[in-house]
């Protein structure tokens, strides 16, 4: 994700301290991972240096969490142009497991197994989102419900690569 | 056979053909008080039959199953079929709601059947419906309501005896995901405050996510994830 975009994007409903910008930041999108201070400042003085933001205000007491920022109108442009831009799909043609499975069957170890722990491991992690989204908020069952329909086709692969072991193990051995 | 300790139902070598199908070749399963096991695995791969011989609807070949203690094949018919009225509870893909009754009918019906006054069962039963939040239709009959709010009736008729092992099979294969997971949610929820313990049957992973644990069933044998690593 684009922390400079993003930051940005929270200045445009108005000016905010360098502190209530990573609380804001932290509270909407930062779940698991809040920023730290200095990625704040690093990415505040990139802006600035860029002319997308500029400095509102110096409350007393110094440091840098005192600035207040102010987005410029090309910074609203920047956010502007961002969000029209559609993110480019993940590939996914790399993937890890596939090549276990392949390594598995040229090496006459039980590719079974390999898909089995698979479907195991990404269960957990969907049980721990599910209970997340159980118990949380519209926020939370958003952000999780993106992680799980990730992890759903994860296992919508597993489940046809494991439909399909014999014909690929036949394909692999030649 | 050794029960795991504390567990509620457990099988044990189960094998069940038919004509010359495999349907189950040597299937192990064990569930506790309160605890949802899902049942994972490609179609035709066994998992119907499993569900089906834990709950004494099918007999298996050979093999045995422990319900609290008691062998289900050391019980004759009529022990069978008491236990699965008063002590299981069943939910399928397709709600089989009898369409001539109107769903308080239908979810008081298992009450009923064992002998409670009318009155005491539809009290009961609009208190379950309640709690599945669909006690507004308490007069619709089931041709007047939404797949999903059916199958929600569905799962209070089961679970109105205070059944102690919930058995469902794909209980949300008819549901697109939102009505799905609301019905695993509440599902789950109810299970949960009465400590019963649910086989729940799914190929969905983000169904099979509202479970404890899985088991795998492939060409009729069972691999437990939990005791594989
Ligand atoms: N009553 C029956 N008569 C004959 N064969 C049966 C019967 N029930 C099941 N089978 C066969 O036994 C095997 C296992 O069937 P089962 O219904 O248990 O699979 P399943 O895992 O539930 O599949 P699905 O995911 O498609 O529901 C299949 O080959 C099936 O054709
Ligand atoms: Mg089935």
């Amino acid at each position: 994700m684009s922390i400079g975009h993003t930051l940005l994007g929270l200045l445009e409903s108005g000016p905010r301290h360098g502190y209530d910008l990573k609380r804001a930041f932290d509270e909407k999108f930062g779940h698991d991972r809040p920023l730290h201070y200095g990625q704040v400042y690093s990415t505040m003085s990139r802006l600035l240096k860029n002319g997308l933001v500029e400095v509102d205000g110096i409350e007393a007491g110094g440091g840098p969490e005192r600035k207040r920022y102010a987005i410029t109108d090309a910074g609203i442009t920047d956010v502007e142009h961002w969000l029209a831009t559609p993110e480019k799909p993940a590939e996914y043609l790399q993937s890890t497991l596939y090549t276990k499975v392949v390594l598995a069957l040229l090496t006459h170890r039980d590719a079974g197994d390999i898909l089995d722990s698979q479907r195991s491991e990404h269960l957990r992690s969907m049980r721990i989102l599910t209970d997340r989204k159980r118990h949380g908020d519209l926020a939370d069952q958003l952000i999780c419900d993106h992680a799980l329909f990730h992890l759903e086709a994860d296992l919508r692969w597993l489940e046809l690569t494991a439909a399909r072991l014999d014909k690929l193990r036949a394909v692999v051995a030649k | 056979m050794n029960a795991p300790a504390g567990s509620l139902l457990t099988a044990e070598g189960l094998r069940k053909a038919y004509g010359p199908t495999v349907a189950l070749d040597g299937a192990d399963f064990s569930i506790h008080p309160g605890e949802v096991v899902a049942v994972m695995g490609p179609s035709g791969s066994g998992k119907s039959t499993l569900l089906h011989c834990l709950a004494g609807i099918v007999p298996p070949d050979a093999g045995s199953i422990m319900y609290a203690g008691r062998e289900l094949a050391t019980m004759n018919d009529a022990e069978r079929s008491a236990l699965r009225r008063s002590e299981f509870g069943f939910v399928f893909q397709f709600g089989q709601l009898v369409p001539e009754l109107t769903c308080v009918e239908n979810v008081a019906l298992p009450l009923r059947l064992n002998g409670t006054s009318r009155k005491e069962a539809e009290r009961t039963a609009l208190d379950w419906m309640g709690r599945l939040e669909v006690d507004d239709l308490a007069g619709k009959r089931p041709g007047e309501v939404s797949g999903g709010q059916g199958q929600r009736v569905a799962v209070a008729r089961a679970l109105v005896t205070g059944p102690r092992v919930l058995f469902a099979d794909e209980p949300t294969g008819a549901l697109d995901s939102l009505n799905g997971e609301r019905v695993m949610e509440l599902l789950t929820d109810a299970a949960r405050s009465t400590n019963a313990a649910v086989v729940l049957v799914t190929h969905e992973a983000r169904v099979a996510a509202y479970s404890d644990r899985e088991i795998v069933v492939r060409d009729g044998k069972s691999r437990d994830m939990e005791r594989a690593v």
